[in-house]
């Protein structure tokens, strides 16, 4: 693996298999990726592919149900697995790693001023006074573009876009090395949408923070994005930086998936996917992509490894067999 | 308040234009009520907006949430009462329509919803979910609405039906879901399809499907259709013409690729903008998109809607005055003071 | 309804629900069993019936399963009736004189640790002007043969040998149901004890004219009785045990499933219309939601009618307003919002049919497990009420056993089973019904289930 100085991040087989009543679901299972200092990588994925698990697992939020929760994550060099939860709790979650939920917007805490629970996470983590904890949220809100004044609002008194700027203030009021963003944007109007994009890209800038965006929005994830990968099925199939992977992405999924998205200009007939992903429950052997996979031959009958296509460039198909 | 409404509607007509749908000055507001009595004013969801579709056109309502596009398409349902104005469908005028009218009316117009899981009751079998318009509507027979249940399932590419139609809802796809609303919509074999956000739920794989499936259906039975979204991207494979929503009125009404090509309100303007496109060039760049949120609609800001937010107000006008539908370009219509001299 | 077949579906994985379906199928089973052996009529004969039906059975004779747990056995009780009776010999004998002589012979083995409640005769006479006479002797398993008494026989006529002084006299102060059965060699004479064996009781009867009859039912009157002993009234309490099944499950069924039901569909109403009329609903809600339930329901019962029909309608009535009321409201107005319910109003579905059936199947998954948990509550309060006396006044209950019991002060005289065996019923009803639907909960509200 690249032991790259700036290297932040590294998941090495990282699994997370939940049990319910048909079986195990097999939510993340074997992802590798690798993430460097200030660097934004897109975790691009459909519905029920996995990636909010995948957010789960990092940042060890784990359900009750847990069947398997194994693999290497290193942030910074030191291994998390190995962690206690408390370990984990006090050392690593909101501290060095943080997270705004899926909705987040709809996350926060309806009983609380805003302004208490942006402080909250520094009063916990760093042992600060309120008083101080909440200067440091006035400043926090002023850095994501929220007045003060909202400080001492309740959520419900906040427009959407403006909710999400809080739930941005409170991942970053610890200041982290890595924010993950689970679908941020998503329940947004396009223009705000568009402001949240610019807050993320200078946060990016001003805070030096990495980010893992979850998303399973494709134009819009560009919008952040350093490098890209691809989740089917439980696993990452591709990941490029977002470069080469937006003008050309490899794995046939992935490529299929670039051409559906609908585009403002241009001729380009759109295409969609036939059929649908498989059950995380009951997957089947071999590539997971095969059974709607317009280039499957025989070998797809295997699990594809994971191919190293040089430049941080990995793919997990055949087709890229001894490139 | 109401006098101001009575200048407005003073010049309608309602002369016969040969269109399928003729959407006449509509204002649909909400009376808010202080502790469920007392008038507290207005929610103006729609706010006189007019315009005519013909058989067998699309067109595409874009507008962010609360701009009133739901309301406007709720409207056309039969399910809001507008508070001024009027709609024409099919030569029935909905203020008049009596009980029986109302159930042709709407049994005309099929109505396909942004989520289809919570679209379709969790309870029924699919084929009880398309057979209930059916039986509503007065189909007595059992035969024929199983014919024309397998029928519409066919055409939206159920098949092989008998797979389908015991099934409940959740045991189907997010797509297969947004086919039996699809089908649900068509099963009276209406003369107009309202879909709002119909593919915003799915995955980006399946969109494309929904998508060409509602063109080809739009196509071989000759309907009409208007496509609710809030999403530019989409609309150009679907719709001949794009009416952009702000606030409760229509800021622009133009042909597909003259909205995209020469947008002439600001705000559509910055609707473009804002939508991405998927290019890693974007992740190096500032979008140029004014930020605050869409005024209320309670209390809107006197002039243009979209003042507070323009980057290119003119002081002393937009802020004042409401301005008119100009035509700079033959049909290009757009609410904006900037093209008062055109 | 495929979901719901379905969900049903998923009892068999949970034990608890299992055992508590097979306890109420055996709760229904002895409800149908009851009704359709003992006819309503005949129950209610038998259930206000006084001595002149139950004068066989022993007075608060224990339940006889209460001989496997204590060393002394108590007698059973023998009821010897002198026709058709292979232990009874019967024999005519016509005199020279025109009289004639009946011979009866009762022939029974005691072998109870402990001397019997009572002994008696009861004979049936025919006959013209002059009563017949009979003449009574003991025999006991030793060979001694004792007197036991004379007396003339009118045509229906109880000999109760029990309290014939002059027998008592004849056995030395001795009760009769002791001293005839009393080992002579007992070790301790004041305290005697029962010589087990076959004792033999000859009744000689005489008539005095050509033609007429007599026959005669011997009962020894154990203080043990059938499965679930007698009361007071010597009324065999497997009679209101057996009756009291189908009337509480009826009524917890009947108050609970219309209570759910009527419930269901008013707040239904209220939801869907909004407005005025669920501003009056909800008032009705409120105000029903103070006023006292049970006293009013023991007002009723005390100044109009303690019929069970009565009481079960003033029970709905007063609890169909009832806070499921609100909980319910709640959900419907929720469901009132989905957009299934907009896709049904486009499509032209009318008021009503989108009450029943958009928003209504929505709630059933609720309203089934409210709807068993229910059933137990309307059984213990019918049970209550028949404790306060304010029970049905002609039917058996459980409710009415424990109220008999209860004025008869059952515990302070020890007859515990008077009260254990209606208790033991009630909360096996309410245990089934319990264990059903908390296992329906958690199948029809997932969220509920814990991963």
């Amino acid at each position: 693996m690249a032991e790259n100085n700036s290297s932040l991040l590294d998941v090495h087989d990282l699994k997370l298999h939940f049990r319910a009543s048909a079986g195990i679901v097999q939510a993340v299972d074997g992802v590798n990726f690798q993430l460097n200092r200030n660097e934004a990588v897109v975790v691009l994925g459909e519905s029920g592919c996995g990636k909010t698990s995948l957010a789960k697992a990092l940042l060890r939020l784990l359900p009750r149900n847990v069947a398997e929760y194994s693999g290497e994550v290193y942030l910074g060099g030191e291994e998390l697995m190995g962690l206690t939860d408390e370990e984990y709790r006090k050392q690593i979650r909101w501290v060095r790693m943080s997270m705004v939920p899926q909705a987040a917007m709809n996350a926060l805490n309806p009983v609380l001023r805003v302004g208490d629970q942006v402080a909250e996470p520094m009063m916990i983590h760093a042992g600060i006074k309120k008083e101080e904890a909440l200067a440091q949220a006035r400043d926090m809100f002023s850095r994501v573009g929220v007045s003060a004044d909202f400080l001492h609002r309740y959520a419900f008194e906040l427009s959407g876009g403006m909710r999400q700027r809080v739930a941005i203030a409170m991942s970053l009021v610890t200041l982290p090395d890595l924010v993950v963003l689970d679908e941020p944007t998503s329940a947004l109007d396009v223009l705000t949408q568009a402001n949240i994009f610019n807050l993320l890209k200078r946060i990016k800038k001003e805070f030096e923070v990495s980010f893992i965006l979850i998303t399973h929005d494709i134009a819009t994830s560009s919008e952040l994005a350093d490098r890209v990968a691809v989740m089917y099925a439980g696993q990452i199939v591709e990941v490029g930086d977002a470069e080469s992977f937006f003008s050309a992405p490899l794995h046939p999924y992935a490529q299929k998936l670039m051409a559906s998205v609908p585009r403002l200009r241009g001729d380009q007939e759109l295409e969609f996917i036939i059929g649908k992903p498989p059950s995380l429950i009951d997957l089947p052997t071999g590539c997971r992509f095969a059974a709607r996979c317009p280039r499957r031959f025989e070998k797809c009958d295997q699990d594809p490894p994971v191919f190293d296509m040089g430049n941080r460039r990995i793919v997990k198909c055949w087709l890229y067999e001894g490139n | 308040m109401a006098e101001i409404l009575e200048k407005k509607l003073k010049d309608q007509d309602f002369s016969d234009t040969g269109a399928l749908l003729q959407v006449k000055r509509l204002h649909v507001w909400f009376e808010l009520r202080r502790f469920g009595f007392g008038h507290a004013g207005y929610v103006r969801a729609v706010d006189d907006v007019s315009f005519e579709l013909k058989a067998g056109q699309a067109i595409a309502v874009v507008g962010e949430s609360g701009c009133g596009k739901t309301s406007l398409m709720k409207t056309i349902l039969g399910l809001n009462t507008p508070i001024k104005g009027d709609i024409i469908f099919d030569g029935m005028k909905l203020s008049e329509l009596d009980r029986k009218g109302m159930m042709e009316y709407r049994s005309k117009i099929g109505f396909v919803q942004q989520d289809p899981y919570g679209a379709l009751p969790p309870f029924m079998s699919i084929r009880s979910i398309l057979d209930e318009p059916l039986i509503i509507n007065g189909v007595k027979d059992p035969k024929e609405r199983n014919e024309r249940i397998r029928q519409v399932m066919e055409e939206v590419r159920l098949s092989p039906v008998d797979d389908f139609i015991e099934k409940f809802p959740h045991m189907l796809s997010g797509g297969q879901q947004q086919r039996v609303v699809i089908a649900r919509a068509m099963i009276l074999e209406p003369k107009l399809i309202v879909a709002d956000e119909p593919v915003s739920m799915l995955d980006a794989s399946v969109r494309v499907e929904i998508l060409k499936l509602l063109e080809n259906l739009q196509k071989s039975h000759n309907l009409a259709v208007i496509y609710i979204t809030h999403d530019l991207s989409t609309v150009r494979y679907f719709s001949e013409r794009i009416f952009v929503m702000y606030a409760g009125k229509v800021a622009e009404k133009a042909v597909v690729d003259e909205i995209l090509n020469n947008p002439l309100h600001p705000y559509t303007e910055a609707l473009l903008t804002a939508t991405s496109e998927p290019d890693a060039a974007n992740a190096r760049i500032y979008k140029e998109v004014p930020p605050g949120e869409p005024p209320s609609l309670v209390n809107p800001p006197t002039g243009c809607n979209y003042h507070p937010r323009c980057p290119k107000i003119i002081e002393g006008l937009c802020d004042l005055e409401d301005p008119p539908e100009f035509e700079p370009v033959p049909n290009h219509l757009t609410l904006c003071w900037l093209h008062k001299d055109a | 309804m495929e979901a719901l077949k379905r969900s049903f579906g998923e009892i068999r994985k949970y034990p608890s629900a299992v055992i508590g379906v097979i306890m109420i199928l055996v709760l229904i089973g002895l409800a149908i069993y009851t009704v359709a052996t003992i006819p309503y009529s005949e129950a209610i004969r038998l259930w206000r019936g006084g001595e002149d039906i139950w004068y066989s059975t022993p007075r608060n004779a224990f339940p006889v399963w209460t001989n496997w747990f204590t060393d002394v056995k108590q007698p059973e009780t023998i009821v010897m009736f002198s026709e058709d009776n292979p232990d009874v010999t019967k024999e005519y004998t016509t005199t020279s004189s025109g009289k004639t002589d009946i011979k009866m012979s009762y022939t029974f083995d005691y072998t109870a640790d402990d001397f019997p409640q009572e002994l008696s005769l009861f004979f049936k006479t025919e006959y013209v002007a002059k009563e017949p006479f009979a003449s009574i002797t003991w025999e006991t398993p030793d060979g001694r043969t004792i007197r036991v008494g004379d007396l003339a026989v009118s045509r229906k006529q109880t000999y109760r040998i029990s309290q014939d002084e002059a027998l008592v006299r004849r056995l030395g102060g001795e009760k009769p149901e002791v001293g005839l059965f009393a080992d002579p060699e007992s070790p301790d004479p004041e305290n005697p004890q029962v010589l087990k064996g076959t004792y033999k009781i000859n009744v000689s009867v005489l008539l005095f004219e050509d033609t007429g009859d007599a026959s005669a039912e011997y009962v020894v009157f154990g203080e043990v009785f059938g499965w679930a002993g007698t009361d007071h009234r010597r009324r065999d309490l497997m009679l209101p045990l057996m009756w009291g099944a189908p009337i509480a499950l009826l009524f917890g069924l009947l108050a609970s499933a219309g209570i759910s039901v009527l419930t269901m569909i008013i707040s239904a109403i209220g939801g869907w219309y909004g407005g005025v009329v669920d501003g009056i609903i909800q008032r009705i809600t409120e105000v029903n939601l103070t006023l006292p339930f049970l006293s009013i329901l023991i007002m009723i019962g005390t100044f109009y009618s303690r019929s069970i029909w009565t009481i079960l309608g003033a029970t709905i009535v007063l609890s169909i307003f009832g806070a499921a009321i609100k909980t319910y409201r709640a959900i419907f107005l929720q469901i009132r919002e989905s957009t299934y319910i907009e896709a049904a109003r486009a499509y032209g579905a009318s008021d009503m049919r989108i009450i029943f059936r958009y928003l209504i199947p929505r709630i059933i998954p609720l309203l089934i497990p409210g709807l068993v948990l229910g059933v137990p509550a309307f059984v213990f309060l019918e049970a209550s009420l028949a404790v306060l006396g304010l029970g049905d006044p002609v039917l058996p209950t459980w409710g009415k056993i424990i109220n008999d019991a209860w004025v008869n002060a059952a515990l302070y005289n020890g007859y515990y089973y008077w009260i254990l065996e209606p208790a033991v019923l009630l909360m096996i009803t309410g245990l089934a019904f319990a264990m059903l639907g908390y296992s329906l909960d958690r199948i029809f509200n997932p969220r509920l289930r814990g991963l």
